[in-house]
């Protein structure tokens, strides 16, 4: 690697050519804080907040995009670097509502650490006309307060970037500028697909999940509900960075006591229906392929996915698996088969999924996703909602017990453990497919081609006569890609598993919000997945087929794999959704 | 053969004071007399005097007739043009002789002047492009790529010392070297055409009268950098040039002057045109090459410059109209020749736009180096109705004001920024006693508060900031550590901001106080508009000993602020005053003043 | 237009077509009395002549304007030929075919036609 010589603060250094100011900084242990910059994504020099010094020149540089050259001169930290942030700082405080009390960023926010770290004592400094700004809550799953916009764009970025939406973005110019959808529509009328990921990145509280947590203290403290919780598999590996632990670390024990303790009469996990799912699914591939039905078939766990799927490729619709999510297909198998076991009304249980998710907020209102009538799943929360109504019961996650999910809803595999992660519904099919069409119980059950985070992963399997061509894609980005390619006939696949954030659950825009600082330097969805792998490999079963539960619901109630009754369970329909 | 040409402005100045009829009325008179095949009407681009438009010239005389009306055309034509007879009542005052008329170019306004890039304007028929290439069209581009190798038409650019007209004077020469020192492959040629300083439009004229200079320029730069594609982003709101550039264009390409082996040399180059919405940030170049992308326009942070990841990512180009305007020239008559005009430093002519309060409002080219004074007083005639001149700003917005007693300075780039202002692209707005200059400075901030893209937080929140302090002052309700915040934001806007829109607009701000902060210092202390503009600090008052009460004031009040029997001195309630004046300009007797 | 040649000519062409709208002191200035006396004598045809032959033989530096009257009506056509710094020369009923004398004897080989001159027609 070409090598440069510069000075940091009077430090001579070498770094890399090319490289800009900031990561050459970080790279020798200076920091440089930041405000609008994501890496890769977000590299725009907007907010000025990482403005430095170079010797020699008239103005101060962004460091997050001016790069490094040889014998170059940079202050970090001189007066002028300090004073200058600090009003880039006042100036946007003078714009910003600065609600922070009751603010759900609250000692999470950028914006405020910023303040605190350059001692902003006078936060009415620059005082004047505020823009106007616009409060939009139209959509079932977030709502957007512009009062407290930065304009830093990183919502716009990941929303073009990474997800190839582009629903958000900078309207209007100058001190009227604001992030708006096209023509202001409301959020709800155009064609978000509720990913969430604009609020995983926004730095402040400007953008957040719909808050439905007191719908379900409402619920817990309702003596005639059976009030029942399940987790979605990403979630044990991420609650507990809402508590200060480590990125990666596994609290499946510990949330269980937490949602115990909360007062929910069952506390189950998705995992199990991520098993069901697997096995309605892996029977719904083996049908079409046997059958001629429409291939490839893709994935529909991820709701995100299904809408972006809905707006923007209808005709891809019927290759969509008809098989529910797993959150549903808990809910809708609780309504009806648990209703019927445990002699409770289905009108009177009421489901809370945890899920790392804001599209599932809105899955639970989606169309032909009510098997018992009632809706399969009352309330879904995002993990950080979760982490919310664990603090304000006066828990603190790290210091509780490792307990057990409850039976029977609360067992499961290591193949529905790693539904979280990119790639891993398509391995827990294979798992099953594979000893479905060859008839043989293997022992391999690690298929590695498809792990990993990159956005697209490609795989052939030869099972038994049949070549098996499967296709893992995570990222709408990436989505549209390999649609593309689909449909250009460039491409032919079997099986295709589409996830809608990048890295897939673990990395969706329910989970955690870890701050730029974090987020620009340590790969969050390869931390995280590796925590589920690690649970899916000490899992005594590892083959959804032979989850006991599963087996049990199928022996006593549904019959067989895709029959009459599983498809009014456990499968829904989709349709075409307007673009613009 | 025609005998004789009338040539009649078609710029967008005499279009909207009615050429176009002018032109009509013409065509037919000569009709009437039987003279179509002797004389020839040609409608060209700018003249530059465009306060006394519509403007004709018949040559071969050189008779300039101004403010033509369509009532005087068959005089003229029975006149001037059957009989011989110049109809001197309608001639350009200033070029009427006792037996002759005099040259246009032995005129004040136009004395001084050296035409360069504005050579063809107002000469030539622009929609044609045989009048082009009649004079010397084109055979800038034949020399150059018949002739010269790359390196040389480079080197010949750097050694003329041309800079860049639209603001900055970046050398050319040096920037096209950098392009050219990319790796071979897709690179392109660009051309600012999006002119948006308020009152500045030289480089729409150079657009409307010589469309063919910028084509042949861009060519020649496209063979200097190894480009072939080139594009031009010019403002919707100039429909005529836009007009005139399809059609320049279209003639190129019919000629073989654009398009595949041009010239039979093997060199291809091709010109596309890109319209702008008229936002003033899209004359910032990244910003510009965003825009042509298909995005919304807004700076990039640079580096990378564009000529090495400029338009699509590619190695790019970009200068505007007039510095474009000046290549073939070069080319043709040599570097020498170019640097033997204007200063040390800054080589060539400038074209500015006069405006303001100077009795001669248009198009000037002066050699680099001209005293403002020569500017102002000599081509431009004076401050009209014997008013002192008080400044002149240049730059637009991002530029700043000259006081009188810089009257003399010679207007270069480097001068220019030395005392707090800067060329831009060459508006020069003149400003009499009764100009305000808080109000001047809060005129352009409010300019760039409206124009500011709104991508980095300085320039989006400091300058409407710096304009609220600024409505404060002129509402007599700013405070002396106003001035020092205000300073201080203008310092920390100018350094932290992300392009050059936000690093410049603090300077008006910056210029005003330097040289008039004592006109500041009296809104804050004494609460009084020396200059009497801004309206909260104004106070209109009755002189009892000259009013005569005859009620016009009172009833041309709008507000009902002034009372007063019939025949009795009246008074004006400032409570209700609006201030706007009303009362004063109904006044038959002098009797109502402001203060 | 496949070759600078082609352009060149092309040019050259041009530059008689427009050279009218070239002021340029330096030039010689052939002015024609067009008055109502000038053009019921036949001024136009004279005129129409010298534009036609200075543009045939592509003389550069040749200005052709019109006048009034220049004051001895019963001499029209009258044509003033003014060189830069030499004696102005008149001449005096004019015709097409003189004027095309004029314009190569006078204007292109610098003789003087001195039989069609004021001087001439007045002794």
């Amino acid at each position: 690697m070409e090598m440069v010589n510069i000075k940091i603060n009077g430090m001579p250094l070498s770094v890399p050519a090319g490289s800009t100011i900031l990561e050459a900084a970080r790279q020798h242990g200076i920091e440089i804080p930041t405000l609008c910059y994501l890496r890769e994504i977000n590299e725009i020099g907007a907010c000025r907040i990482c403005v430095v010094e170079v010797v020699g020149m008239r103005n101060l540089v962004a460091a997050c995009v001016y790069p490094v050259a040889e014998g170059m001169e940079i202050l970090t930290n001189s007066k002028r670097v300090f004073a200058s942030r600090k009003t880039n700082l006042e100036l946007i405080l003078s714009t910003h509502n600065r609600s922070c009390l009751s603010c759900v960023r609250s000692g999470n926010c950028e914006l405020q650490k910023l303040c605190k770290d350059f001692r902003i004592y006078d936060e009415t400094l620059y005082d004047g006309e505020k823009p106007a700004s616009d409060y939009d809550d139209s959509a079932v799953h977030m709502v957007r307060d512009n009062s407290k916009c930065v304009l830093c764009r990183r919502c716009a970025a990941a929303c073009a970037k990474w997800q190839d939406v582009a629903v958000i973005g900078p309207n209007g110019r100058g001190f009227n500028t604001h992030i708006g959808t096209a023509f202001n529509q409301n959020l709800s009328d155009v064609a978000c697909v509720s990913c969430g990921q604009c609020i995983v990145v926004c730095p402040t509280g400007a953008l957040s999940e719909k808050d439905n947590t007191k719908d379900v203290w409402r619920a817990l403290s309702d003596p005639t509900k059976h009030v029942i919780v399940q987790t979605a598999p990403s979630i044990r590996v991420t609650l507990g960075e809402a508590f200060g632990m480590h990125i990666g670390t596994n609290v499946e024990g510990k949330m269980v006591a937490a949602l115990r303790r909360l007062g929910f009469d069952g506390v189950y996990d998705t995992d199990f229906a991520a098993d069901m799912t697997i096995v309605e699914e892996a029977n719904e591939l083996v049908e079409r392929i046997k059958n001629g039905g429409k291939l490839p078939m893709i994935t529909s766990c991820s709701p995100g996915w299904v809408k972006y799927c809905e707006h923007y490729y209808p005709e891809f619709t019927e290759n969509l698996s008809s098989c529910k999510s797993p959150q549903q297909m808990f809910g809708a198998l609780a309504k009806t088969w648990y209703a019927e076991k445990t002699g409770i009304d289905p009108k009177d249980i009421f489901v809370v999924g945890i899920m790392p998710c804001t599209a599932k907020k809105f899955e639970t209102k989606r169309e032909d996703e009510s098997a018992s009538g009632y809706p399969d799943v009352d309330v879904s929360l995002t993990t950080r909602e979760l982490a919310r109504m664990i603090e304000r019961a006066g828990m603190y996650l790290p210091k509780l017990p490792d307990e057990e999910f409850d039976a029977p809803l609360g067992t499961s595999t290591g193949a529905g453990v790693i539904f979280g992660a990119t790639g891993g519904v398509m391995e827990a099919a294979l798992r099953t497919a594979k000893e479905w069409i060859t008839g043989e119980s293997g022992e391999t059950v690690e298929f590695q081609e498809v792990r990993g985070t990159e956005g697209i992963k490609e795989a052939s399997y030869q099972i038994g006569d049949l070549k098996l061509n499967v296709c893992v894609a995570s990222g709408l980005k990436n989505a549209k890609k390999v649609l593309e390619s689909v449909k250009s006939g460039e491409k032919e696949y079997h099986f295709i598993e589409i996830m809608g954030c990048p890295g897939g659950c673990v990395n969706g825009g329910g989970q955690p919000v870890q701050q730029a600082a974090v987020r620009n330097f340590i790969d969050l969805k390869a931390r995280r997945a590796a925590a589920l792998y690690e649970n899916d490999k000490n899992k005594p079963i590892r083959k959804s087929h032979e989850n006991p539960v599963v087996k049990e619901v199928y022996e006593t109630y549904l019959g067989s794999y895709g029959s009459h009754k599983a498809h009014e369970i456990l499968h829904t329909s989709y349709k075409k959704r307007n673009r613009f | 053969m025609y005998r004789s040409h009338v040539l009649v402005c078609g710029g967008t100045g005499c279009t909207s004071s009615g050429s176009e009829r002018i032109i009509a009325a013409l065509e037919h008179e000569i009709q009437e007399n039987g003279l179509t095949e002797e004389i020839k009407v040609i409608k060209t681009g700018c003249f530059g005097l465009c306060a006394l438009g519509p403007i004709m010239i018949v040559y071969p005389e050189g008779a300039f007739y101004s403010m033509v009306k369509p009532e005087d055309i068959p005089e003229i034509v029975s006149e001037h043009l059957l009989k011989g007879r110049i109809v001197t009542r309608l001639l350009y005052q200033e070029t009427v002789q006792e037996d002759t008329v005099k040259s246009l170019n032995h005129t004040q306004f136009y004395a001084k002047q050296k035409r360069v890039a504005l050579k063809n304007c107002g000469v030539i028929d622009p929609e044609n492009i045989n009048e082009y290439i009649g004079l010397n069209g084109y055979m800038a581009l034949g020399k150059v790529l018949t002739e010269m190798t790359p390196e040389q038409v480079i080197q010949t650019i750097k050694d003329s010392g041309l800079r860049g007209r639209g603001g900055g004077g970046f050398p050319t020469g040096t920037k096209w070297s950098f392009a050219a020192a990319q790796p071979a492959g897709q690179k392109y040629v660009c051309c600012n055409a999006d002119e948006g300083d308020p009152g500045a439009f030289m480089d729409r004229s150079v657009l409307e009268g010589d469309p063919h200079v910028v084509l042949e320029a861009m060519a020649i730069a496209g063979y200097a950098i190894g480009a072939n594609q080139g594009y031009i982003y010019v403002r919707a709101e100039y429909p005529i040039a836009v007009k005139r550039l399809e059609i320049a264009i279209g003639q190129a390409r019919e000629n073989g002057l654009l398009g595949k082996d041009i010239l039979g040399t093997g060199f291809d180059f091709d010109i596309e045109l890109r319209l702008g919405a008229g936002a003033f940030v899209c004359g910032e170049e990244t910003a510009l090459m965003t825009s042509i992308e298909g995005r919304r326009g807004e700076p990039r942070p640079r580096p990378p410059f564009p000529a090495v990841k400029g338009l699509f990512e590619r190695p790019t180009v970009l200068n505007n109209v007039e510095t474009y305007a000046n290549i073939p020239q070069i080319i043709l008559n040599g570097a020498d020749w170019f640097a033997s005009m204007g200063t040390e430093k800054s080589k060539g002519t400038k074209v500015f736009a006069l405006g303001g309060k100077i009795n001669n409002t248009g198009l000037v080219e002066v050699p680099m180096g001209t005293t403002l004074r020569e500017i102002v007083e000599e081509i431009g005639g004076g401050i009209p109705n014997g008013k002192k001149f008080k400044a002149a700003q240049t730059g637009g917005p991002s530029g700043g004001c000259i006081p009188a007693s810089l009257i003399d300075i010679p207007v270069d780039y480097d001068n220019l920024i030395s005392i707090g202002s800067m060329m831009g692209s060459g508006g020069l707005i003149v400003m009499d006693e009764d100009t305000c200059m808080v109000d001047i400075a809060k005129f352009f901030l409010e300019f760039t508060v409206d124009e500011s893209c709104g991508k980095c937080t300085p320039c989006r929140i400091g300058t409407k900031r710096l304009l609220e302090i600024l409505d404060k002052i002129t509402k007599g309700k700013g405070t002396l550590e106003d001035l020092d915040k205000m300073e201080e934001l203008c310092y920390h806007i100018k350094a932290n901001s992300l392009c050059g829109l936000g690093q410049s607009a603090p300077n008006p701000v910056l210029s005003t106080l330097k040289y008039f902060r004592d006109e500041y210092v009296a809104h804050i202390v004494d609460k009084k508009c020396p200059a009497g503009v801004c309206k909260a600090l104004l106070n209109f008052t009755i002189d009892p000993e000259k009013c005569r009460g005859c009620t016009l004031c009172a009833r041309a009040c709008p507000a009902d602020a002034i009372s007063g029997s019939v025949k009795q001195p009246h008074v004006i309630d400032p409570a209700k005053c609006l201030k706007c004046g009303a009362c004063m300009e109904k006044c038959k007797f002098g009797a109502i003043y402001k203060k | 237009m496949k070759s600078l040649a082609e352009l060149q000519a092309l040019r050259d062409s041009m530059k008689g077509k427009i050279g009218v709208r070239d002021d340029a002191e330096g030039n010689t200035r052939v002015v024609i009395g067009m008055a109502t006396c000038g053009i019921a004598a036949g001024a136009r045809p004279v005129l129409a002549a010298f534009t036609e032959e200075v543009s045939k033989r592509n003389l550069q530096n040749v200005t052709i304007a019109q006048t009034g009257c220049i004051g001895i009506c019963q001499y029209e056509p009258v044509v003033e030929v003014f060189e830069p710094g030499k004696e102005k020369v008149t001449y005096v009923k004019m015709t097409p075919e003189m004027a095309v004398k004029v314009v190569n004897e006078h204007l292109v080989n610098g003789n003087i036609v001195t039989e069609y001159t004021i001087g001439a027609k007045t002794k």
